[in-house]
């Protein structure tokens, strides 16, 4: 008998929401009702949507269950598996209509994502190489290794892939590059540091598709003449590190890693490098000199790692997500590939949708798609119907993008010349309640923390800029400051040694490109609109319309609203911290932001 | 070597292949700043002080690290260059001492020199300064962290001529420091006390202790020597001034290219110090009395005849010293021979 297939998402969103425990009350229930064999229960890896997670999937129907706890487990069984009675309050509920959802691919989240490199995330138990295989795993290798070398680089180059870790550079052409070098030794290394804040698609496909990475490794290994291979990935993905060690293990048993991979004179042996986790190990050189067990800090490119990367070798140095993008490359051929997509960007892209959006979570689109469609239609517009605002991509590289670029097609070269970039494909959605300038303030913080502290322009003027942005957001902004910044960041981005400097103004620049007059209030009018600075915030009771209830002082932690019930309360802006509870309490639209 | 055409500031050169931006400017005599850079010590490209503009680059590539192509037309004064120079000497500026004079650095110092070339006044950035305790644990020379600009190279020289690897760098971002393992005072660190990173830094950051308030560098007459201690016969400069010797600076151009020990480096004060010897001592009714050479070289000479005659030759024997020069030596060993023995040895072997 065919044993029907329950998916229980086990990725480190799910398992943190409790998917083990569902997993173990469901086991146990199946026992306890003696129909554990006619039921396949397998922990598949991320699908993208941890934010309703536990997510379960009963196959083959196809029913998509969110939030499930373990509490909920004997519900499930007694009613879905036995008797064929959908719960409904476990479905997914469409967030505008109200509706409850029973597929998964109904899902606005879904409908509109071309999961290609996510294929088999959520969908194969990653533990388990029998499950790749069944789904066309390593047949790209078999492809490849049917190819001399300089055919698998032009097929690379062919299918038009770019980088995903962020430049977007034409990935065959690196290929190139490693295989023209000299050198007695090469080398491959995957670089799923991932330090983007919100980012985790590199993490996802560890997860839920380690082989996946593994075989894009092995390809290039064999195209570019390499023998040795690294992994760098930091040590907060414990379970990233987990189903990558048990994947290479599988790999070695079945001969795609180890001597004489299927019969030919092609060797390679991959290994794991733990990182601690800093931001600027993401950046190339500064991972190849932690790999060494060097301080993690950029090195001055050229050389380039093509040329002289790991211990001086010539290394070929790619992202999670593009190696992830070599087997499928392939298996359909080049051609078929570069059908999606645009001119200059071809494949699809994954993108971390966090923020004021309705739905967050992990969405592989084709590249080209607009971001209107990314935001609205997958990430199913703004929360509590309020009003878009910007746009962050590119996390703390890249740049905001207003309501006017947002029918932008999104590919690498229309996000840099709006100001944004591509990045790793961070999200960061803001309605009308954020500041832009706390915005900036916050992206700098992050960078200013992160920077290596090399080089000038970058550990002192990303400071500089900082404090510029903290003076401006605590009201204490001057004439000036606007041009200062400019300064700044035109000479961080002119000279600072690696990409982590270079690209730290975007946001402020961004920024102030798109949102100018709302730095210039608050210079100029000591005022923030979205009511985020709270020096620069004063709460105030339209007398007209207070009714007199006195919710507000009631609520009031510090006791600064006074007046007598039935007739208008007044705010002592002396003693007030604007915390904002009175606003967010009253229901007559009383209090207003001055 | 293959030579590539490349343009500076008009000029058009032909260069090798292999060069950077910087020796290709220094080839043609035109002078780049720099603070992180050392042509002995692997390229970092740190302070970027020395950007330059490249025809059809993005941003501004550092001379340091950048090598030559065909064509390259390259400027190291334009308008954007000198902007970047000066926001970049500002920003030093925003978290540096304004100690200049009384600093023992003043006049041989890059910040200083940099500052007046690029008319750099002080810092239009108002906002932290680290405060760092100054260590002075170690008998040799200061190490005063307010200064230091984070050029990294006493990080290199140490770990990659040294070998000691006493210093790092440490934490990230405004709070980074160049330190000690555990940020001990160099004292107890690994520290050999070299001082090879004290003449590498560019600023005041790490000065001697000898010499202080005394040496400004124009006060002084610099005389090439060679080092008296050992036989490496490292040359360097004494500083002296009033006929005192003030200061060392090693010599850079030379065999040693300013590699130096701690001995070399900091042990020259015995030159003037009071309990040197002068003349010769004969101990007589058991206490040292000063005699003159006569006396002594009689006395040492017919010593040598009562033993000889007495025990036979092989019963002298002579112990040389490194810090002997190769002529001392070869005549040390003819005057063992000459007195019929073989036995001669020097220190140095151990
Ligand atoms: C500060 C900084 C952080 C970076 N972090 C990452 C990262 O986490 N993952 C990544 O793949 N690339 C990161 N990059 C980009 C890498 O330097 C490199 O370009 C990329 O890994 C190359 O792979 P690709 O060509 O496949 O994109 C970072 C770059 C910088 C400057
Ligand atoms: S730009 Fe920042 S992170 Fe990059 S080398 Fe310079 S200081 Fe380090
Ligand atoms: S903002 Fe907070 S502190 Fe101020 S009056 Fe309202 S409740 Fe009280
Ligand atoms: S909650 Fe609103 S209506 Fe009620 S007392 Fe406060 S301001 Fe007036
Ligand atoms: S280190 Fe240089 S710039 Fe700094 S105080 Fe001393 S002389 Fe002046
Ligand atoms: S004195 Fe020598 S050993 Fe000590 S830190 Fe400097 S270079 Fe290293
Ligand atoms: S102490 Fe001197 S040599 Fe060392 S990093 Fe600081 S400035 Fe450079
Ligand atoms: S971990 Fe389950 S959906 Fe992401
Ligand atoms: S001298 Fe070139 S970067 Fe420091």
């Amino acid at each position: 008998m065919e044993r029907r297939r329950i998916l229980l998402c086990a990725g480190t969103g799910c398992i943190s929401s409790g998917s083990l425990g569902v997993k173990e009350a469901l086991l146990k229930e199946l026992e306890k009702r003696g129909i554990a064999d006619q039921y396949e229960v397998v922990t598949s890896g991320c699908h993208g949507f941890c934010e309703q997670g536990p997510i379960v999937i009963v196959h083959p129907e196809d029913i998509f269950y969110c939030r499930v706890q373990a509490e909920d487990v004997p519900e499930l069984v007694e009613e879905y598996l036995l008797n064929n009675r959908v719960v409904e309050r476990l479905l997914y509920k469409d967030p505008v209509s109200g509706e409850h959802i029973k597929n998964h691919l109904e899902i606005g989240f879904y409908a509109k994502q071309l999961r290609r490199v996510l294929r088999n995330c959520g969908v194969i138990d990653p533990e388990n190489i029998n499950e790749y295989l069944a789904r066309g795993g390593y047949e790209g290798l078999k492809n490849a290794l049917q190819l001399s070398q300089l055919e698998v680089i032009e097929e690379v180059k062919k299918s038009g892939l770019r980088g995903r870790g962020g430049a977007g550079f034409p990935t065959g052409l690196k290929w190139e590059f490693t295989y023209k070098a000299q050198g007695d030794k090469k080398y491959v290394v995957c670089n799923a540091d991932e330090g983007d804040p919100g980012a985790f698609m590199d993490r996802s496909v560890l997860e839920g598709d380690p082989h996946a990475v593994i075989e894009g490794m092995l390809i290039a290994a064999y195209a570019v003449g390499a023998d040795e291979g690294y992994v760098y990935v930091r040590a907060e993905y414990p379970l990233a590190v987990k189903r990558l060690r048990l994947a290479i293990e599988a790999a070695n048993r079945h001969g795609f890693l180890g001597k004489n991979i299927l019969g030919t004179d092609f060797s390679f042996q991959l290994k794991i490098k733990e990182g601690a986790g800093a931001f600027v190990c993401g950046e190339e050189t500064a991972l190849l000199a932690s790999i060494e067990g060097e301080r993690g800090m950029p090195r001055p490119r050229p050389p380039f790692p093509a040329n002289a990367g790991l211990w001086g070798k010539p290394t070929c140095l790619n992202n999670v997500e593009t190696f992830a993008n070599i087997p499928l490359i392939f298996r359909l051929g080049a051609e078929e590939y570069a059908k999606v997509g645009t001119e200059r960007s071809k494949g699809t892209k994954i993108f971390a949708l966090t923020g004021k959006i309705n739905n967050t979570g992990l969405a592989e689109v084709p590249m080209g798609i607009t971001m209107r469609e990314i935001i609205f239609d997958i990430g199913g517009g703004i929360k509590g119907g309020k009003k878009f605002k910007a746009v962050q991509i590119g996390g703390p590289s890249g740049g905001c993008l207003p309501e006017e670029k947002l029918d932008l097609p999104v590919d690498y070269d229309s996000l840099t010349a709006a100001g944004a970039m591509m990045g790793s494909g961070g999200l960061v959605v803001m309605d009308e309640e954020t500041c832009m300038v706390d915005l900036a303030r916050f992206f700098l913080t992050f960078t200013q923390k992160e920077s290596c502290g090399k080089c000038t322009p970058c550990r002192e003027g990303t400071k500089r800029m900082l404090e510029i942005l903290e003076r401006i957001t605590q009201g204490n902004g001057e004439d000036g400051d606007l041009e200062m910044l400019e300064d700044l960041a035109v000479t961080i981005k002119d000279t600072a040694l690696c990409g982590l400097g270079q690209t730290a103004p975007n946001p402020v620049l961004s920024t102030l490109r798109y949102f100018r007059d709302e730095y210039e209030e608050h210079i100029y009018e000591k005022k923030c609109r979205a009511g985020v600075c709270t020096n620069l915030v004063s709460y105030y009771i339209v007398p007209e319309k207070c009714v007199g209830c006195t919710l507000c002082a009631r609520n009031c932690p510090v006791n600064a609203i006074s007046g007598e019930r039935k007739s208008p309360h007044e705010i002592d802006p002396s003693v007030c911290i604007k915390c904002g509870v009175c606003y967010e309490k009253c229901k007559f639209n009383a209090i207003i932001l001055k | 070597m293959s030579k590539v055409k490349i343009t500076i500031n008009g000029m058009p050169l032909e260069v090798d292949a292999s060069m950077t931006i910087l020796e290709a400017a220094e080839s043609a005599g035109i002078e780049i700043p720099t603070f992180c850079h050392d042509p002995e010590l692997t390229r970092a490209g740190a302070c970027r002080i020395c950007v330059v503009e490249v025809a059809g680059a993005r941003n501004l590539p550092a001379a340091c690290t950048t090598p030559v192509s065909e064509g390259m037309v390259i400027e190291t004064e334009s308008e954007r260059v000198i902007k970047a120079r000066r926001v970049n000497l500002q920003l030093i500026w925003a978290n540096h001492p304004q100690d200049c004079l009384t600093c023992e650095k003043t006049g041989s110092c890059k910040l200083q020199d940099y500052s007046y070339r690029y008319n750099v006044t002080g810092s239009p950035y108002k906002g932290e300064t680290k405060v760092h305790e100054l260590d002075d644990t170690n008998p040799f020379f200061f190490r005063d962290l307010n200064k230091c600009i984070y050029c990294g190279k006493c990080v290199r020289k140490c770990y990659e001529v040294n070998g000691a690897g006493a210093v790092e760098f440490m934490y990230r971002g405004f709070n980074t420091k160049v330190t000690t393992a555990f940020d001990v005072p160099l004292e107890e660190s690994s520290c050999v006390m070299c001082g090879m990173c004290v003449d590498v830094c560019p600023v005041g950051a790490l000065t001697p202790k000898q010499g202080l308030h005394n040496n400004r560098p124009w006060e002084v007459k610099k005389v090439l020597t060679t080092c008296p201690y050992c036989g490496c016969g490292c040359t360097y400069y004494l500083h002296v001034r009033n006929d005192k010797i003030v200061g060392i600076t090693p010599n850079f151009k030379g065999p040693m290219k300013g590699h130096m020990c701690v001995k070399g480096r900091f042990g020259w004060d015995f030159v003037d110090s009071p309990d040197r010897l002068k003349t010769p001592l004969i101990k007589k009714n058991g206490e040292f009395v000063e005699a003159t050479w006569e006396e002594a070289l009689d006395l040492v000479a017919a010593k040598f005849k009562e033993v000889r005659a007495q025990y036979g030759a092989d019963a002298i024997a002579g112990l040389s010293s490194a810090r002997a020069t190769n002529e001392e030596n070869y005549l040390f060993q003819k005057l063992l021979r000459s007195l019929g023995t073989n036995n001669v040895d020097h220190c140095a072997r151990l």
